[in-house]
This record gives structure tokens, C-alpha cells and sequence, in this order.
């Protein structure tokens, strides 16, 4: 991947409301990888009892950062959509921590993108979540 | 044999409503989203209400596919508690009160959720309702869509399988 194509993806993403209103990072991006970590906050609560993070804020993470991945592939020209995402939550994520999301595309043809993603807290060798999905290849 | 006289509208409109109001008012993350309820009955439908920070595709615009795998989910989880509590709050075994006053029952625990993007997501309000599949005592599956202005042509879909709380489990659980 170009420098410039690094740079064009990581600015298409930092311009996603949806994103930036749920404080996602970019930790790492490029040749078909993608790192974002997304703060713990108060109101993305979804268990008041125990202040767990909601899944949405976590299924939100995991397709920005599955997009991020596609966007960043040298065989993915352009932009991209979600054909479908699952994902598994393995364990409630430790409040107060910070949720940070791996994406890999580890297959790609002219029309479909396949991505693994896994999310992880502090503990990294337990992850919270993982997810695959399938993401249009757009441009070609 | 006498017959119980029904209750008055009013009573158990105002039960139904504070139940619902306790149960998705005590979640962050569905206020965070905007995202509502309305009842009919015992038929619940999630609104979102669009806001620009929804928006997950600036150019086109179309709304973030987490938002939307989101508001499909809070719908899941909200209709399987709603349908989970329903009986005991109309029985009175659940104390509306005491549910309004923060004594929340456990919610269920997502163990997988797939969602399948039908068409984009358009800048305007969206809708969904939630099927229960299966409500076991310990797994429940569910489906869910979404639609905007046709409720025939839906832009995303659904399904999903939680663990259901164990009902010994009180108020004071910490952790998973």
C-alpha cells in the first residue's frame, strides 16, 4: 500500500460522525490491517448494573475497523459496504478499559472482501469479542 | 362465580408504560443512540431517530452499519427482557415501582449476533421489531429487522442468540 492511500483511508475514516462520536483511534492501519481502539465511556453503557459497554459500541468498533481493513487492501481500489458481520461475544468487556479492535482481510476477490476481527481490553490473551464478516469491493 | 372486574385503562397503561420506561431508560448507551420504544400492547417497536452523528458514510450519506447492527441489537435485547419480565410485572409478582425506582431485573447476555445489510441505511428515521424464535430457560434466539419507509423492503436484518439471566440471580450480581 502507497503512503497516499494510507493517508486517504485514514482520513476517509477520521471524517465518519459515527466514528469520531464514539471516540475511535486509529492505532494502525495498512496492506489490508487495521487497528482502532475505542475509549471506555459512561454512555455506551449497556448494563447500568455491572457498567459494562453496550455490543452495539462493540459491533460499531468491529465494522469500522473491518472497513478500515478493506479500504487499507491493495486490491480494494475504492470504498466499501457491509454485506454481513457476526459477531462473537466471548466475555464482558473489564469497565474502565479501553476496547481495542484488530481487523484482517485474509481473502479478497474483484467483488468481495472476507475479514476477521477480534476485540480485546487490557487482558489481550482474552478476547471480548471476535467477528467475521464479507464487505463489497467497490471501484472496479 | 363472580368475575374479576377489569382494570381501569388508565392503571394499566401507566404499569406498562413505567416498566418499559424503567427498562430502556436504565440503559446509557440506548439514550446515547436515540433510540426509543413504542408499545402496542405487548408489541414493541425501536425507533431510531436520525442524528448526524449516526452517519457512517459522509459522502453518500448513509447511516454507520454499527449503528445499525446497534439498533438492532438494543431492539433484541429490549423485546426478549420485555417479553421475559411481561408476566410477572402483569401478575404484580415484579414490583413496577420498585423496577422504576432503578431495581432493574438482569438483562440478557449477547452470545452471537450476525447481521446481514440488505440496502444502505438512508439520513432518516429507522424502525425495527424483534421475533423470539425460541425463549428456552437458558438460550433464547432471536430475529430482528429494520426498515424506513417501506416496512416490506427492510435495509438490514438480524439474528441472534443470548443467555438468558438465571432468575435466582438478584439485584447485587457483579461481573459475568
Amino acid at each position: 500500500m502507497t503512503v497516499d492511500k494510507a493517508k486517504i483511508a485514514r482520513q476517509f475514516i477520521q471524517t465518519i460522525p459515527h466514528s469520531k462520536a464514539l471516540g475511535m483511534e486509529i492505532t494502525a492501519l495498512g496492506d489490508g490491517m487495521a487497528e482502532i481502539t475505542m475509549p471506555y465511556d459512561e454512555r455506551f453503557i449497556g448494563d447500568p448494573k455491572t457498567g459494562v459497554i453496550h455490543g452495539g459500541a462493540v459491533s460499531a468498533l468491529m465494522d469500522t475497523c473491518g472497513g478500515a481493513a478493506v479500504m487499507s487492501h491493495p486490491d480494494a481500489p475504492a470504498g466499501t459496504a457491509t454485506i454481513d458481520l457476526r459477531i462473537d461475544y466471548m466475555r464482558a468487556a473489564t469497565p474502565g478499559q479501553a476496547i481495542t479492535a484488530r481487523a484482517e482481510v485474509y481473502h479478497i476477490t474483484r467483488s468481495v472482501a472476507f475479514v476477521r476481527a477480534t476485540a480485546c481490553d487490557d487482558d489481550t490473551d482474552r478476547p471480548v469479542a471476535t467477528a467475521t464478516g464479507a464487505f463489497t469491493v467497490e471501484g472496479r | 362465580m363472580a368475575r374479576k372486574a377489569p382494570e381501569p385503562v388508565q392503571i394499566v397503561k401507566q404499569r406498562r408504560d413505567a416498566a418499559l420506561n424503567a427498562l430502556v431508560g436504565g440503559v446509557p448507551y440506548i439514550n446515547f443512540m436515540g433510540i426509543s420504544f413504542d408499545r402496542r400492547g405487548d408489541e414493541l417497536t425501536g425507533v431510531l431517530s436520525f442524528e448526524d452523528k449516526l452517519i457512517g458514510n459522509p459522502i453518500l450519506p448513509a447511516i454507520h452499519g454499527g449503528v445499525t447492527a446497534a439498533f438492532l441489537e438494543v431492539t433484541a435485547v429490549i423485546s426478549l427482557s420485555w417479553a421475559y419480565i411481561w408476566e410477572d410485572f402483569e401478575s404484580g409478582t415484579l414490583d413496577v415501582e420498585a423496577l422504576a425506582a432503578g431495581n432493574l431485573p438482569r438483562l440478557p447476555k449477547t452470545i452471537d449476533f450476525t447481521v446481514d445489510y440488505l440496502r444502505s441505511g438512508l439520513p432518516r428515521d429507522a424502525y425495527a421489531r424483534a421475533t423470539i424464535t425460541r425463549a428456552g430457560r437458558r438460550y433464547a434466539s432471536v430475529q430482528a429487522e429494520a426498515w424506513q419507509d417501506n416496512k416490506d423492503r427492510p435495509f438490514a436484518q438480524a439474528t441472534a442468540h443470548f443467555l438468558m439471566p438465571r432468575p435466582d440471580q438478584s439485584s447485587d450480581q457483579s461481573g459475568d
